[in-house]
């Protein structure tokens, strides 16, 4: 079943369009993931989708309910987990808990209990009674997705989860939503900006400049820039080149002492490769392509680096916009 | 539609917050101890004011209202830090309305307001005033829902500022003019008719009007209250549910 279904959707802020015309269809509980660089318009989506912003102009559905006639359904089946944290630190990790539970109504006979499975799934117990004042990074941003999983919503949106978070933390945090799915029966929305991070998802749309300029398994998206390549050192690169060209009938070249060949399943290939050239093999490696090599093939920019910046712009321009309009 | 247990929750953690933050009661009930005994203390020597009430006692109804008015625009205040440390997406993006909210808020202030007021309240024996059960009755009453105008109006005013530098401007161009035309500190009656209407489109002249009857009811003279008890309290509901009404708007646009 189709949890989300976005149709054709723009969201302007004065003459800044930041969403421009996307459409999308997520799968009921898989991870899928937004992949784009800052000011690509992933956060205004999950705002229109999360209720938070009337689109300009196409349709929304989740859960089979309108994103902006029905945000009151909506709302109650979706947690979120923002880019800033909004945790009260002034309030404990239970009293936080709590205070969720009460807002979406959680029934008072499992609000308890609920809290207290929370905080034993965020590995918090024994922090449950200190100031959120006192806890690290990977420890809120646990505690935002407990709590996010309070009201056991049917999506929940993760933007920037892993944002000025230490490696550690990082990987930790994404073991913890790699399970998410299986053990809690919720449909995954993420946003990233980190290539690496989105492979654990089951579907990526890559978006940029606020189109969706591709979309597909982690993949199926790498297939986009080709296969896995092979490096290789010989005692004879030349001759070796050579065998293999005629061997496999793929194109095998020679740069800076070593043989490189683009193949498909790579893994597969280097096995029949060293058995059947003649020359003794002193060295193989393989590279895999990353989705970094994808949005660099689709838009000939690294996702990251000057171009952030470019997009921080327009993430300023929108915000100043809204300060000044929203409220008009 | 209002949710009860989102109303709850919200007066629940103000409360909550209120009684940790001990350094903030402190303050908010030292700085009307201050005017009273400090400004009140000295100003009676300048102030005759014959055989009825004495300067001290005149400003009592004005100290009131003053705690009041400092923390129900505080209490409402605390929605720009909400909005500044992300907060209140968290309370945003759940199933409940924005009046909810609003009302929630409204409470909040409400419920601390009148605490820190009886707090103050129970210093009328220093003063040598002599307040009957009743009159107590009254007074919180009074105090209830003029902390619940006030901190309406912090809502109102919250929703058109996004950060916490504009605090001092709320408290600087609003809350302190708000105080000083209020009859607080001097009688209406004796200000220029300038001054005089501006403390008439003021809420808070009111609901200290209406403490003054309550304090020192049999008071005549200069020092009397300016305006009949009902239309005092006519006027402070009318203002609870005029900003009340406006602070709603104001936050489902924001949508």
């Amino acid at each position: 079943m189709q949890i989300i279904k976005v149709d054709g959707l723009v969201k302007k802020f004065g003459a800044i369009t930041a969403v421009d015309g996307i459409s999308f269809e997520v799968e009921e509980n898989t991870i899928f993931g937004f992949l784009g660089p800052n000011g690509a318009g992933k956060t205004t989506t999950i705002s229109i989708l999360c209720t938070l912003l009337a689109p300009t102009s196409g349709t929304a559905y989740l859960n089979g309910h309108n994103c902006h006639s029905e945000s009151a359904e909506v709302r109650r089946s979706i947690g979120i987990v923002f880019q800033d944290s909004s945790l009260d630190k002034d309030l404990t990790a239970r009293e936080n808990l709590l205070f969720h539970a009460y807002l979406y109504d959680v029934d008072k006979a499992e609000r308890k209990k609920r809290v207290d499975d929370a905080l034993a799934f965020a590995e918090l117990s024994d922090r449950a009674d200190n100031l959120i004042k006192t806890f690290s990074g990977g420890m809120k941003r646990r505690l935002e997705v407990a709590r996010g999983l309070i009201h056991r919503p049917k999506v929940l949106f993760l933007d920037e989860p892993t944002l000025g978070l230490d490696p550690q933390s990082r990987s930790n945090l994404w073991e913890f939503i790699t399970d998410l799915p299986k053990k809690h029966n919720v449909t995954i929305f993420m946003t990233t900006h980190y290539m690496e991070e989105a492979e654990v998802c089951d579907k990526i749309a890559i978006i940029d400049k606020g189109r969706i300029i591709a979309s597909g398994s982690p993949q199926e998206l790498k297939k986009i820039v080709g296969g896995d390549v092979i490096y290789l050192k010989t005692t004879d690169n030349k001759k070796a080149a050579g065998q293999i060209r005629e061997f496999f009938g793929v194109e095998a070249s020679e740069k800076d002492g070593e043989i490189f060949i683009s193949v498909l399943k790579g893994e597969a290939c280097i096995p029949d490769i060293i058995r059947e050239i003649g020359e003794r093999v002193l060295s193989v490696r393989m590279q895999r392509p990353t989705l970094n090599d994808v949005f660099l093939k689709l838009t000939g920019k690294e996702i990251r680096e000057e171009y952030a910046s470019a997009g921080d712009d327009i993430k300023e321009a929108v915000r100043s916009y809204r300060r000044r309009h929203d409220r008009s | 539609m209002i949710e009860a247990n989102a109303v709850y929750v919200i007066v629940a953690r103000e409360f909550k917050k209120f009684v940790r933050e001990r350094s903030r009661l402190v303050s908010t009930i030292a700085r009307p101890l201050v005017w009273l005994f400090l400004v009140g203390g000295g100003m009676s020597r300048l102030v005759p004011t014959g055989r009825g009430v004495s300067y001290m006692q005149f400003i009592f109804p004005g100290i009131l209202g003053m705690t009041i008015l400092f923390s129900s625009i505080f209490s409402s205040i605390s929605i720009i830090w909400d909005k500044e440390f992300g907060f209140m997406k968290e309370i945003l993006v759940a199933p409940i309305s924005r009046f909810s909210v609003v009302i929630g808020k409204a409470m909040s202030g409400m419920l601390l307001s009148t605490i820190q007021s009886v707090i103050i309240l129970a210093f009328f024996p220093l003063l040598g005033l002599r307040i009957g059960p009743l009159e107590i009755i009254g007074i919180v009453f009074v105090c209830a829902v003029l902390a619940f105008a006030l901190s309406s109006f912090g809502i109102v005013l919250a929703s058109f500022y996004e950060s916490y530098e504009s605090f001092s401007v709320i408290m600087n161009f609003i809350v302190m003019p708000m105080f000083f035309l209020s009859g607080a500190m001097y009688p209406v009656k004796v200000m220029p008719p300038v001054l005089q209407y501006c403390t008439k489109v003021n809420p808070l002249t009111f609901g200290i009007d209406a403490l003054k009857h309550l304090i020192f009811p049999l008071e005549k003279g200069p020092m009397s209250p300016d305006f009949p008890f009902v239309i005092d309290l006519l006027v402070i509901v009318a203002a609870s549910v005029f900003f009340v009404t406006i602070g709603g708007k104001a936050f489902e646009r924001k949508g």
